[in-house]
């Protein structure tokens, strides 16, 4: 689209490495990886085996391996769906600022749909909605709950 | 407007110069200044006109009440209990027996008067020095009876400004978001109150999510972030009128809205496939123009008070950090280089410190420092808080705390704090509910 958005792009690709390499080097420790949400706890289902929400890790807004597979599996559900729109509601934890929590939760849930668009799916089916730190699924104070809340959580808009 | 009913009708004497108590105010004040109030005298008739109208039983005690409050919840005076007082109230308004008042070791002494004339309360006060044995100031003043708190924050602004040399911030509103329900579900509403915490109002209903209001530094227009219809967008209210309207056409969330000093724009941010820049709005004209330009995050704009320059916050170099830059969006500067990350920068009215908030390892601190970014002081460490908003004098800072909750999610709570330039003085502002992102009017009278 222009230059910042080229950059931004690769900038998303560069770090995906990075954090592809982490990850190899992270214990999963109970429901967490790095600090990754891995647990079933809140998470919905759109349809049989397809599951709502993608999680990331603190100040991050890359999608992990499992996020992507996640999203194949909403991207395949939404082509075989093709009269479903759907809204990405992104989120943030409560450790942050929260005009800054506002942006940050938008671009997760641009993340997820970067990746369901380039699964085909039309971006006029996608719109995105970021509540920052406003809609915690979780209420604790603990690093348990906070993996929970950094999310962008798929919702049916029709 | 409120205050088109409030004149100065007479300054009785001038400002004299060479008054000898003063209050230091450039460090934290262990010692406040024992001052004495005396009730303001009233006569009988208007004492019952007052009570029919106002249903308050003595105002002219009322008014004292608001002005001891204040002077006490400023930290640099320290109002001293009436039953010491020798003299009653309308003669000492006369003339002070400036004895009685030494030995009570007061050193400024505030007399007054309320009276009924004409349908309207009509109040006259004095500042004495005890110690010169010397009026200091007198200033009366008439205005419609429901205005009578303000005449007690008019009175304290102008024993502040007389006392301390600088402008005073009673006579001041505070708009904040007041919070209820569960943590998962909070329901928020606009709501505005005094400076100190009376006259609360709400001003939407709490159907949908509304964030972040701010004050227009020249008039009573606040602009805030509201949820309406599951679209975030900044919007503008008249307070006076109740009028809202959205701030622009953007085909995405706009968010993190401020006034520029003249009142004239509104800077925010516009979030757009996942890349959030700022951007201003002309509010007579109505044109848009894009600040910045850049991949990463870019919010929180602040405006110096010239105009001249734009406070943000930007994770261009990785994390959170604040930025200042031409009002144009040229010549980007990063400032904050210490330990942890930094959000919500705001310029102080007198223009030489930026208020922020900063979270490093854990803990998050409201901070001031330099505009260039040296001379970081931090101010308060807590689980949660952030959001500092600058008393209009640029002398204190309101800012919103969140408590953590225990295992099973409970215990949660936000409320709004200050605390003075210096550090000291860190104070729980009352409010009926939970609340956060206060921000503080400018004067209301000027």
């Amino acid at each position: 689209m222009n230059l910042s958005k080229i950059l931004k792009n690769g900038f998303l690709v560069i770090v995906a490495s990075l954090v592809l390499t982490a990850c190899a080097t992270q214990k999963k420790i109970g429901q967490t990886q790095g600090d990754v949400y891995t647990g079933t706890d809140s998470v919905e289902y759109l349809a049989s085996g397809v599951k709502d929400r993608v999680f990331f890790a603190t100040n991050e807004t890359v999608l992990t391996t499992a996020s992507r597979e996640t999203l194949r599996k909403q991207a395949a559900w939404l082509r075989k769906n093709s009269k479903i729109t759907i809204v990405l509601e992104g989120h943030a934890d409560e450790r942050g600022t929260r005009e800054y929590n506002l942006a940050i939760g938008e671009r997760r849930a641009n993340s997820a749909k970067d990746y369901l668009m380039t699964y085909g799916i039309s971006s006029d089916r996608i719109s995105v909605l970021s509540y920052g730190k406003e809609r915690p699924v979780d209420s604790g104070s603990s690093p348990l709950a906070w993996s929970k809340n950094r999310r962008s959580v798929s919702v049916k808009a029709n | 407007m409120l205050f088109r009913y409030l004149f100065i009708l007479l300054i009785l004497l001038p400002l004299k110069a060479f008054a000898l108590i003063e209050v230091d105010i450039t460090r934290g004040n262990l010692n406040p200044l024992p001052v004495a109030v005396s009730p303001l005298s009233i006569d009988e008739k208007s004492k019952s006109n007052f009570k029919k109208i106002l249903k308050k039983e003595d105002l002219g005690s009322e008014i004292s009440a608001i002005v001891e409050n204040n002077l006490r919840q400023s930290g640099l005076f320290n109002p001293l209990n009436k039953n010491a007082f020798l003299q009653k109230p309308d003669i000492a308004n006369l003339k002070p027996r400036f004895e009685d008042w030494n030995l009570i070791k007061a050193q400024a002494l505030i007399t007054g008067k309320v009276t009924f004339v004409d349908e309207k309360l009509r109040v006259e006060f004095r500042l004495w020095d005890v110690l010169a044995g010397k009026e200091m100031m007198a200033l009366a003043f008439t205005t419609v009876p429901s205005n009578w708190r303000r005449v007690g924050h008019i009175i304290t602004d102008k024993v502040y400004e007389r006392l301390t040399g600088e402008n005073g911030y009673f006579d001041t509103r505070i708009i904040y978001v007041s919070e209820e329900g569960s943590k998962t579900n909070r329901i928020k509403k606009l709501a505005i109150m005094d400076q100190d915490g009376f006259n609360n109002k709400y001003l939407t209903l709490g159907n949908e999510l509304v964030l972040t209001p701010r004050f227009s530094p020249t008039n009573q227009m606040v602009t805030y972030l509201s949820y309406f219809r599951n679209l975030p967008r900044v919007y503008l209210l008249d307070i006076e009128t109740g009028m809202q309207e959205v701030v622009g056409d953007f085909p995405g969330m706009t968010f993190a809205p401020r006034f520029s000093p003249d009142g004239k724009k509104i800077i925010m941010s516009f979030a757009k496939d996942g890349n959030s820049d700022i951007y201003t709005m002309d509010l007579e004209n109505r044109i848009v123009e894009r600040i910045t330009n850049h991949p990463s995050i870019d919010t929180s704009p602040s405006y110096s008070p010239n105009g001249k320059y734009i406070t943000f916050n930007s994770d261009r170099s990785g994390y959170q950090q604040i930025y200042v830059m031409n009002s144009s969006g040229k010549n980007v500067k990063r400032i904050s280089f210490g330990n942890g990350i930094y959000g919500t920068p705001v310029w102080s009215p007198r223009g030489d410190l930026i208020a922020f908030t900063k979270l490093h390892k854990g803990k998050f601190y409201i901070g001031v420092m330099r505009t260039d970014g040296t001379g970081e002081r931090l101010l308060t460490e807590n689980y949660y808080q952030e959001a500092p908003s600058w008393s209009p004098n640029g002398r204190v800072l309101i800012f919103y705390r969140e408590t953590k909750t225990n295992s099973k999610g409970e215990g949660f709570s936000a409320k709004l704090w200050s605390i003075d330039l210096t550090g000291y003085n860190e104070k729980m502002v009352n409010t009926e509910t939970d609340a956060s992102d206060p921000s503080w009017s400018s004067l209301l009278t000027n």
